[in-house]
């Protein structure tokens, strides 16, 4: 089990490393959307966070 | 003379492209038809009870909307080779790699639930207890991916996309007024005023046309398939005649319920499998019948589309032409999700409504995203070259993306605060 963890722990890092750099050419529209995704995957995740609370209250 | 033998030439030469495009035919028209798996025939069903006719004009808009998201997934896969999994992590680094890759499996796994709720409901009609359906099912969809070719998983999948049309004789045996069809249904109109539920109802069909794994699904299929760049403009003709086929699909559940269950409040697509049973045996079983097959579609794809995702990532063996040993991850990575999947149905007393209304919050987390790259990846140059989007494409793509994206996360938000919009 611990010998599995590790393997698979290992292949995890192996995936970072050979995806570490994007190979996209981050022109400034490319960044633009992405810095927009961000803030909306923020504020649609706090807004599930709110409803959680909401619905364990 | 001369006028019979250009005919027979044309002919000819019709039914050899005919012949070609049957061979060719697979990854649009499955993951179109597809996309009415048993959350859409609700969506449908429930539709056709509140509005009747009236909103048909708008399933028709779905059609370009469909075709233009999905046809870029053709082009991508063809030319990189790559799902679209890989081809976000390559693109865009690990940590929107990561977040595609864990929300696909979350979203799928949700969705794969529903699914058997919906097979479960269905056939319980007929007397079939779930476990049976439940063991069933995970046996049938076992022996169609064992055999071990992807063309033969395909071609079975296709004589489930044909079971679908099944609602089109039923819509012909409740008699509907083709000229209120006409007059209502395609001159655009919203049925007693643009309010929030009618809104939530536009909402819903959007969010049924475009789901996030039909974009995995498609890409993976189009690399596992084998396509090349010569064979885009068939996998662009597949999609267009899958998304029509969809729509068309989608109209004839509107017609059926729109004439037999009008003023009704449907919840489910078994409860108007139910109701209609009452009115019409025939037409009742045929919803029934259609809403299993729905989704049993819907599960073959989206179990799949998760185990193609991940062989991508973690560098298993990852297609359907290999045999259990040579991807045993792949296949063991199918079953797990199936299984789970299956099982939660059985658990008496499972938040059964929590998870189907939960799927919708969470696909909103990943459409966007799914959406976004999407068209990013299309105008990498470098990467896809003459097969990069052009200027009209964009502007046409980036339309679309922004109109489901505002109106999926409308209708996300919506499910998890339902007064917002009344």
């Amino acid at each position: 089990m611990v010998l599995r963890t590790r393997r698979l722990i290992g292949k995890i890092r192996e995936i970072n490393e050979r995806y570490s750099t994007p190979h996209i050419e981050m022109s400034l529209g490319v960044k633009i959307s992405l810095m927009a995704l961000r803030i909306y995957l923020l504020l649609l995740v706090s807004l599930i966070v709110y409803k959680f609370v909401l619905i364990l209250s | 003379m001369n006028l019979f033998s250009k005919l027979y030439y044309r002919s000819r030469k019709y039914w050899k492209a005919i012949q070609l495009y049957l061979v060719i035919a697979g990854p649009g028209l499955v993951v179109m038809v597809a996309d009415n798996d048993a959350g859409g025939i609700t969506t449908y069903a429930a539709t056709g009870a509140k509005y009747g006719y009236n909103l048909i004009w708008f399933l028709l808009i779905l059609i370009p909307v469909a075709y233009y998201v999905q046809e870029m997934t053709v082009r991508l896969g063809a030319v990189t080779k790559r799902g679209h999994a890989e081809a976000i992590f390559d693109g865009f680094g690990a940590f929107w790699g990561w977040f595609s890759l864990i929300d696909l499996m979350i979203v799928d796994w949700l969705t794969l639930v529903t699914e058997f709720i919906g097979m479960t409901a269905a056939l319980l009609i007929f007397g079939v207890p779930a476990w049976l359906t439940v063991v069933g099912v995970v046996a049938l969809m076992g022996a169609i991916v064992l055999h071990g070719r992807y063309w033969t998983w395909e071609k079975i999948a296709l004589l489930f996309c044909a079971l679908n049309l099944i609602y089109i004789p039923g819509a012909f045996m409740v008699h509907p007024s083709v000229r209120d069809i006409l007059r209502n249904g395609l001159v655009p109109n919203f049925p007693g005023g643009f309010n929030g539920e009618l809104f939530f109802f536009l909402m819903a069909n959007i969010g049924t046309t475009i789901a996030p794994w039909m974009l995995f699904f498609q890409q993976s299929a189009v690399v596992d398939k084998g396509m090349l760049e010569k064979d885009i403009p068939w996998g662009k003709f597949d999609t267009l005649f899958g998304s029509i086929v969809t729509v068309v699909v989608a109209v004839f559940i509107v017609v059926v319920t729109g004439t037999v269950l009008m003023g009704v409040d449907i919840d489910s697509a078994s409860q108007a499998a139910e109701r209609l049973i009452g009115v019409n045996h025939y037409v009742g079983t045929f919803m029934a019948i259609g809403l299993f097959d729905a989704g049993l579609l819907g599960a073959i794809c989206i179990s799949l589309a998760s185990s193609w995702a991940f062989g991508e990532i973690f560098g298993w063996a990852h297609s359907l032409n290999r045999k259990i040993k040579e991807a045993p991850w792949f296949y063991a990575f199918y079953f797990f999700t199936l299984i789970t999947a299956g099982l939660v149905v059985l658990i008496p007393g499972a938040p059964l409504v929590l998870i189907t209304l939960f799927v919708q919050v969470v696909a909103v987390t990943l459409l966007p995203a799914a959406l976004v790259f999407l068209i990013l990846l299309l105008n990498d140059r470098k990467r896809m070259g003459e097969y990069c989007n052009s200027p009209t494409e964009n502007v046409i793509g980036g339309i679309i993306v922004v109109s489901i994206v505002t109106l999926s996360t409308l209708y996300g938000v919506s499910v998890m605060f339902p007064r917002l919009f009344q």
